[in-house]
């Protein structure tokens, strides 16, 4: 951990408080009468909030896990520092791209 | 090595702060599998929604309300750190971890409640 | 009150084994008492830390029943339940022998975290007024009495979990000199702390805080340490 990776890691974490608390009050709400496909895809089909939302907490969430993975790797594992960055970037790009696509599988028309 | 039973992890804030990384590499796991589940909407409604009657198993549920717990607690964990990184410390913090937990815990079984 | 105890105290070096002693139990005996008891009547082998005997020193810091502590400032009525005790040296530093650590990686921290004080007037100059009721002062002041005696270092896990983390003591250290209006140390301490194994190593575990005979608060400091490495990276005066 330094400086940099500190600020990405705590600024992410401040971006996603809000998203996180608005996406368990849409967990609630999403299961009012049991969760169905139909009823997720008709609020987000079509909708820019909706992709701007969630491809905010993609962008962020990247980020943030792989920090703190990074964290892990380091502190409780004899990986080398050279192998944990790898296994990290290689983690968060991952998570960006199933989750790009999974923002664009429910909102695009 | 020296086989030493540390005992000062008993601490409210200690286990605080070892609950917020458990959860964080739970979430971690999990959240590649949350991403490729929604994307298979790209198949077509009708594959999300053969998944999400498979997902209605009380095992499946049992676990969602597990995720929650961890989602809800991470994130408190996570504030517990911005307050304490950013603001004037507070002496009361032990109370507000117990909190926290309990907090989580109502909300998972709100969730619970829900869906069952 | 038993009449005896039953004492296991670490022999050996980092590959040795604990050994078990009966020690006469007395009123307001300390675990100080204890160990000098075991090597003055028992076995005079036996190597361990002490001074002052009176707890301002730090000297005598060992790992009792599982926590770090003063040893001459630990009654035994408090810790030994059931008339058991477990004595072994101070975590996360090499076992010289018995009850004895090297100090050395502790100060060596120290000096990389450049917990020195960095003079910016000689003795030709007038002396600095410095009010001890200014909000740094006052800061400065809250971290300052650290006597060196390792027991933060020895609670913290991740002293045990990163070798290259500094550890809370050296931190502290760096906290007191980052608020001292006479130093002039600054860029490069923040410098040196903002790196692998600085301050944002730190978890906030908090068992420096719990644990410190002085009640410093290394969490504290080392939280504002994060704070201002941080401006100090955004304004371009360090970098990583």
């Amino acid at each position: 951990m330094n400086v940099r990776l500190y600020l990405w890691q705590r600024t992410t974490a401040a971006v996603m408080a809000p998203l996180v608390i608005v996406h368990i009050a849409v967990i609630f709400y999403a299961t009012r009468h049991g969760v169905s496909a139909a009823d997720i895809l008709a609020r987000t089909r079509g909708s820019i909030a909706w992709a701007a939302f969630y491809g905010l907490f993609v962008f962020a969430v990247s980020i943030h896990a792989s920090i703190g993975l990074r964290n892990i790797l380091s502190e409780w594992t004899p990986l080398p520092e050279r192998r944990v960055d790898a296994c990290v970037v290689f983690f968060g790009l991952v998570l960006a791209l199933l989750g790009l696509r999974a923002v664009a599988a429910v909102v695009l028309p | 090595m020296i086989g030493r039973a540390v005992k000062h992890r008993d601490s409210a804030l200690w286990i605080a702060a070892m609950v917020h990384r458990i959860s964080g590499l739970a979430l971690a796991i999990f959240l590649p599998l949350h991403f490729l589940t929604l994307g298979l909407a790209i198949e077509g409604e009708a594959r999300l929604e053969s998944f999400l009657r498979w997902s209605d198993q009380p095992v499946v549920k049992a676990a969602e309300i597990g995720l929650v717990f961890l989602f809800t607690v991470h994130l408190l964990g996570g504030l517990r750190i911005l307050l304490i990184e950013n603001f004037d410390w507070r002496d009361d913090q032990k109370q507000l971890a117990t909190l926290a937990a309990a907090l989580s815990a109502i909300i998972a079984f709100a969730f619970l409640v829900r869906v069952f | 009150m038993n009449t005896e105890l039953s004492v296991s105290l670490w022999r050996g070096a980092q590959n040795g084994r604990y050994e078990t002693y009966r020690v006469p139990q007395r009123p307001s005996q300390t675990v100080l008492d204890v160990v000098t008891y075991v090597q003055r009547h028992i076995d005079p082998t036996l190597s361990y830390r002490f001074a002052c005997r009176v707890g301002v020193c730090g000297s005598c810091a060992m790992t009792v029943n599982g926590k770090p502590r003063w040893t001459c400032r630990t009654h035994v009525a408090k810790v030994a339940g059931g008339g058991k005790l477990q004595i072994g040296p101070l975590a996360n530093l090499p076992v010289i022998k018995d009850l004895a650590t090297d100090m050395q990686p502790f100060f060596e921290k120290w000096r990389q975290a450049r917990g020195v004080f960095a003079p910016t007037k000689t003795r030709h100059d007038a002396i600095a007024q410095i009010k001890p009721d200014t909000p740094v002062r006052k800061t400065a002041d809250a971290a300052i009495e650290c006597i060196n005696c390792g027991v933060c270092y020895a609670a913290c896990d991740t002293v045990r979990w990163n070798a290259e983390y500094l550890g809370p003591a050296a931190l502290t250290r760096a906290w007191t000199l980052v608020n001292d209006e006479r130093d002039g140390g600054n860029i490069a301490r923040l410098q040196a702390i903002a790196g692998a194994g600085g301050c944002h190593a730190c978890h906030s575990h908090q068992s420096c805080q719990e644990l410190c005979p002085q009640a410093l608060n290394p969490t504290a400091a080392i939280a504002g340490l994060k704070r201002r490495t941080a401006a100090a990276y955004l304004k371009g005066e360090i970098t990583v």
